[in-house]
């Protein structure tokens, strides 16, 4: 394996102009997440009035100190499903995967601060997120559970409330039946109100822990209740902890406070079978590159039609800034090779430039080689798409494109993918993308993905309007062109904005953004996640487990 | 002949003496009770016998035992060490009878030295200077009385047989006489199992200072000068020096010379010390002579470069002292502290369990004498002394300060030991100055030198914590979320809530709205590196369990994490209506209407398929309505009882646990 050599100059302007472009994009996005930080701050004098935690301090209590933890989809439903001005972006939900008592573990914590934790779209499609990998990495789920039930303002997309959100709903608990059966255990403390659906996602958990004067669980509350049927109750009698604790059995450990609560949940994952980790050593000893990730924030331009040696990449995510180039020698624009990325033996898949049908056969043939070996792959996105032409449609271009996305989809073990640039067309799907049901993929602030650019779109339907007019024999007028002109602009604005990272990951074409200087942690920590997976311990049955 | 010794002892001094027995060419066998099984001094012996038991009547005080291991192993002498045998007359006795060489003076000289009023008698007329008090055998009350107005107040109340600092009491005035004679009558009684008393004048602001001895056979006797263990706790020595910064030369060879005629009075043979107490005019009055060797005794060998074991060896084989007075000469000066698993804030109430890590400093002139190692379980059972560490100077400053370097730098984790109360002891102006009388550590100066955590302390504690052995410790994608940590101190078991937010290159920890950062945190093998105002430093840490230890030099972190300790209710009551856990007939009812009962009392016994089931009180209160009777077949789930509950008289409580650890403290034995 040999190792890289930077051909970046540091010192240049060109790089401490891309330096300035990434922080600024990188800065927007956290932005977001601050403002939703700061959504849930304003309920912090609430929160202490009523001895209740904030739902991230509810986090940093479950969570192991210093462990990492990786946040997926923190800006999902952005300006989306009753997000107006950006500040619920989220979902009113954080998600991620972290670690509690030492074992590697799913967790939702219910953002009861912003919009009483209501269930919007966001809300619903993060959820199903996680249980997906769930399903895939086999990682418990711990959800710390306070929510108001379905937000009748959450839309924004087509039919939010009606029947098509309503069933999605319905697949939420359908799931955690499932995993519950594919033994995958799923923990819930219900911290607050746990109202209708919102009672389903406790009690079809697993372990439930209940909360002393906190618990609300019930199909339905005191008002409703009296409305339905004239009967008068209090919230205690209808759904309190321990009535649940004592008389209903919906909930096997009662805790006195959120903390408490908290410390419970710990104690129940403190006797699941130890971390995965404790049975999978790691392919070879870590060594950092050589080249520092901040130089990561310099490699892509504003413009985008500068290009840019992904290999710089590479170098400062791979172990040792090493590489081992696979069929160095043919076509430039499709770069693959292996890489130990945290010690990890791993296959790169990445680009220069075009997928040509030389370099979709390189990357078929190469993945090929990766399945064979176990060798999970990592793809990172950097191409405008397929090349066309006649030299390549002659070349077999579509075969060896169908064949690469074939290989792709088929390929077992991990895929991850990391979106840096550009991610057009088809070649979208053959590196990978969200279509293709990589176990992660996460995106670069600079990321683009559509079917094509703005530019060539709005090319496109200029030359089919100017074929038109052709055939008919007569030239475009004056008033013609510059309609064609304004629609032309029009088209552009609208399919850049909707190709920004931020517009696909608030849609969750993407597991969130992530600053570039993480790249590598990121990588590592997807790949011992997915690595892990045949080493949890736990066993799966046929009828899932129920209280009864 | 000797040619294998039998070392009857535990702890450092086993090990110190094991030490030079074998250096003197001997083997060396070491007895050990189940709790010692693994001790450090079991490890340098050249032979085991195993004594069994556990405490110190089971094992290292069983005379039998001892002697069969000696005969068993093939040992021709014992050597006793400290406490346990060997100031026991009986044990020389039966070493005699047994053929094997008791490694001390003969059983008569024990025998007069063990007794207070004897030795003192023998003193008296051997014109060495005591004490005006009285020493006769009326010990009723009316007598004692007399006594104590002949010889004016204050007066020390002593028992004959005592030691230790036992059964002595301090009695400032004729009112308070009776009521502590009975005291320390009662103590003696069971300390010692004789409840004799000698009376003694009080001598205020008195230094303690004792001169070492050592005899041969042939009835040579040497003085090896003072040292001065002025600096006591409840009359139990905290720091021992040589030479004595009160000395000087006239009163050194007077009070050695005192020494020598009192060895010689019993036939001496072997080490011993003769303690006096020197009042500020530098009148000296013998006190008593320990027939043994001290635990102090590296002072004297550090500033006269004598072995007193190997002399102790030589001396039993038959040989004379290899020196005359006139050779024997003062080097430089030496000061001991001793390390103890106890707790300074909470009365001195000694600590069990296993040290983490005990790493002892090398540093220039340091000597440390220790039986423990990382890992060692420091068992109730015996004393709870860790190590000695006594440091040697060109002067009395250089001594002082290379000892508190060598407490800073020893690594003692796992238990909390008294090494920052040394430190301090250490570095106060009036030892600093050689001004310590026995009334130098008093209740002002402790009071004064509690210490509370400071916000770094929490700080480094909390920064500990964060030691993940994950690669991507540390690392998330998100913005630094606030953790918090609870913790107890040792001190007042109040809970600290302290908050931590990972920052750049390490943490901000913030207590009671003081915030600091540490700052280019790292872990390396159990070592936490920092940087605070600009200044890297250094501390060793343990974390098991729920407990955080950290060495920071000048002080030991011990903290109890609670941050993850189950939540106990309000009053953890219940609401006072006791109700049928099962279906079933009541075949008693224990209570009536208006009894007081205590939480876990029983009330109502129910029987239900053969089986008895208790319902117990849910809290502490008096019975208001009992709803059911004896033959009565209840309903599962009925209201049987109904209590009123009294509130939790909470202070009640704390001032009991008070009272324990201040007994605690007391019964402790040196």
């Amino acid at each position: 394996m040999s190792q890289l050599e930077t051909k970046l100059d540091v010192t240049s302007h060109a790089f401490r102009t891309n330096v300035d472009f990434m922080n600024a994009y990188v800065l927007k996005v956290r932005g977001v997440e601050a403002n939703i930080l700061k959504s849930e701050e304003k309920y912090r004098d609430r929160a202490s009035k009523r001895g209740k935690l904030l739902p991230r301090e509810r986090l940093a209590h479950l969570l192991d100190p210093s462990a990492p933890f990786l946040e997926l989809n923190s800006i999902a439903g952005y300006l989306m499903n009753g997000d107006t001005d950006g500040s619920s972006a989220g979902g009113n939900i954080i998600v991620g995967i972290g670690f509690v008592n030492g074992r590697r573990v799913l967790v939702m914590v219910w953002n009861y601060a912003i919009k009483g934790g209501t269930i919007t779209t966001a809300t619903t499609r993060k959820n199903l997120r996680l249980q997906e990998i769930a399903f895939q990495t086999r990682l418990p789920i711990i959800s710390l559970s306070e929510s108001g039930g379905g937000n009748l303002a959450g839309g924004g997309d087509p039919d939010p409330w009606g029947a098509h959100g309503f069933l999605d709903g319905g697949r939420v608990y359908a799931q955690q039946a499932e995993l519950s059966a594919a033994g995958i255990p799923q923990v819930t403390v219900s911290h607050g109100n746990a109202t209708a659906g919102g009672a389903y996602q406790v009690a079809l958990s697993d372990y439930v822990v209940l909360i002393k004067g906190q618990t609300q669980l019930f199909l339905a509350g005191p008002p409703l209740l009296k409305a339905a049927t004239g009967e008068e109750a209090d919230h205690e009698t209808l759904g309190g902890a321990e009535m649940h604790a004592t008389i209903s059995q919906t909930g096997e450990y009662l805790a006195e406070n959120d903390a408490d609560g908290i410390r419970t949940a710990r104690d129940i994952v403190d006797q699941f079978p130890p971390d995965a980790s404790r049975r999978l050593i790691r392919d070879k000893e870590i060594q950092e590159p050589l080249y520092p990730a901040e130089e990561l924030r310099g490699i892509v331009s504003e413009d985008k039609r500068i290009p840019y040696d992904m290999r710089e990449v590479i170098m400062r995510v791979s172990d040792g800034s090493k590489f081992f180039e696979f069929e160095p020698t043919v076509d430039q624009h499709t770069v693959c090779g292996h890489v130990n990325v945290g010690g990890w033996r791993c296959g790169i898949i990445t680009n220069n430039g075009p997928i040509t049908p030389q370099g979709a056969k390189k990357a078929s043939h190469f993945l090929q080689l990766c399945d064979q070996t176990n060798t999970p792959m990592i793809f990172l996105h950097n191409t405008t798409g397929f090349l066309v032409g006649v030299e390549a449609e002659q070349s077999g271009q579509v075969k060896h494109g169908s064949k690469m996305i074939q290989n792709v989809v088929n390929f077992r073990p991990p895929k991850i993918s990391i979106i840096v640039g550009n991610s057009y067309g088809a070649g979208n799907y053959a590196m990978c993308s969200k279509s293709l049901k990589p176990a992660f993929v996460f995106s670069w602030p600079t990321a683009r993905q559509a079917v094509m650019g703005g530019a060539q779109a709005a090319g496109v339907l200029r030359i089919v309007a100017e074929d038109r007019a052709a055939k008919t024999g007569q030239a475009l007028t004056a008033d013609q062109i510059s309609e064609l002109e304004k629609s032309s602009a029009l088209l552009i604005e609208s399919m850049e904005a909707e190709s920004e990272s931020m517009f696909c990951s608030s849609r969750m074409m993407d597991d969130g953004i992530i600053d570039p200087i993480d790249t590598r942690e990121v990588l590592i920590f997807a790949l011992e996640t997915c690595m892990e997976t045949d080493y949890r311990g736990t066993e799966p049955n046929t009828f899932g487990v129920a209280r009864l | 002949m000797i040619s294998k010794v039998l070392v009857a002892n535990r702890g450092e001094i086993a090990c110190r003496i094991i030490e030079s027995v074998q250096a003197a060419g001997y083997a060396a066998v070491a007895v050990h009770s189940d709790a010692d099984a693994d001790a450090l001094f079991t490890a340098l012996a050249d032979e085991l016998v195993s004594l069994g038991g556990n405490t110190a009547a089971e094992s290292y005080l069983d005379i039998e035992k001892v002697i069969q291991a000696a005969i068993a192993s093939g040992s021709d002498a014992i050597h006793p060490g400290y406490g346990f045998l060997s100031e026991n007359a009986q044990f020389a006795d039966r070493c005699f009878q047994a053929g094997i060489t008791f490694i001390g003076p003969s059983a008569e000289a024990i025998e007069i030295m063990g007794n207070k009023a004897a030795a003192k008698k023998l003193m008296l007329s051997t014109s060495v200077p005591c004490i005006p008090g009285y020493q006769d055998a009326a010990q009723d009350n009316k007598t004692l009385i007399q006594a104590a107005e002949t010889i004016g107040y204050p007066v020390m109340v002593k028992a004959a047989a005592g030691g230790g600092g036992r059964g002595i009491r301090l009695v400032a005035s004729a009112d308070k006489f009776v009521e502590s004679v009975e005291s320390a009558r009662a103590e003696a009684k069971s300390a010692f199992g004789s409840d004799e008393l000698i009376l003694e004048k009080a001598v205020v602001d008195a230094r303690h200072i004792e001169i070492q001895i050592i005899a041969d056979t042939r009835g040579n006797v040497l003085h090896l000068f003072e040292r001065d263990c002025s600096a006591q706790r409840r009359h139990q020595k905290v720091i021992e020096e040589a030479p004595s910064p009160f000395m000087t030369d006239e009163l050194r060879s007077a009070m050695g010379e005192a020494a020598v005629n009192a060895a010689k009075a019993v036939a001496y043979v072997g080490a011993g010390t003769v303690e006096f107490l020197v009042d500020k005019d530098r009148n000296f009055y013998f006190l008593e002579m320990n027939t043994r060797l001290q635990v102090e005794h590296p002072v004297t060998e550090m500033i006269t470069g004598i072995d007193l074991v190997d002399w102790q060896l030589q001396i039993a084989a038959g040989g004379s002292l290899p020196l005359e007075q006139q050779d024997v000469e003062i080097q430089g000066h030496c000061i001991e502290v001793r390390i103890y698993a106890e707790d300074p804030a909470n009365g001195f109430m000694p600590q069990t369990g296993e040290l983490r890590l005990f790493e002892p400093d090398d540093g220039e002139g340091v000597r440390i004498d220790h039986g423990v190692y990382s890992g060692t379980v420091v068992s109730p059972y015996y004393d709870a002394m860790l190590a000695k560490v006594i440091a040697w100077g060109q002067n009395r400053e250089e001594a002082r300060r290379r000892l508190v370097r060598a407490l800073k730098k020893t690594q003692v984790l796992g238990l909390t030991t008294n090494k920052t109360f040394l430190i301090q002891l250490l570095n106060e102006t009036s030892f600093i100055k050689g001004d310590a009388t026995t009334s130098f550590i008093n209740d002002a100066l402790l009071s004064r030198l509690k210490t509370d955590f400071s916000t770094l302390d929490y700080a480094i504690a909390t920064a500990v914590l964060q030691d993940n052995n994950n690669p991507l410790a540390g690392w998330s994608n998100t913005a630094p979320m606030l953790r918090s940590e609870t913790y107890r101190d040792g001190s007042d078991g109040a809970p600290q809530q302290v908050f931590c937010r990972q920052t750049e290159t390490g943490f901000e920890v913030s207590v009671n709205d003081e915030s600091i950062e540490l700052m280019n945190v790292a872990f390396y093998q159990d070592q936490l590196t920092y940087t605070v105002n600009g200044v890297t430093r250094s501390a060793n840490y343990a974390v098991w369990d729920d407990q955080v230890s950290v060495d920071i030099g000048d002080k030991v972190i011990n903290l109890t994490r609670t941050t993850y300790h189950p939540v106990k209710g309000e009053d953890d009551a219940g609401n006072g209506n006791i109700n049928a856990s099962t279906e079933g007939l009541v075949i008693d009812v224990l209570v009536n209407v208006g009894d007081t009962v205590n939480k876990g009392d029983a009330l109502v016994l129910v029987e239900a398929m053969k089986m008895e089931h208790r319902h117990i009180a849910d809290g502490n209160g008096v019975v208001k309505k009992v709803n059911v009777e004896k033959g009565q077949q209840v309903k599962n789930r009925q209201l049987l009882i109904e209590l009123a509950f009294t509130e939790l008289d909470s202070t009640r409580v704390d001032n009991d646990e008070t009272d324990l650890i201040q007994q605690a403290s007391v019964e402790k034995t040196s």
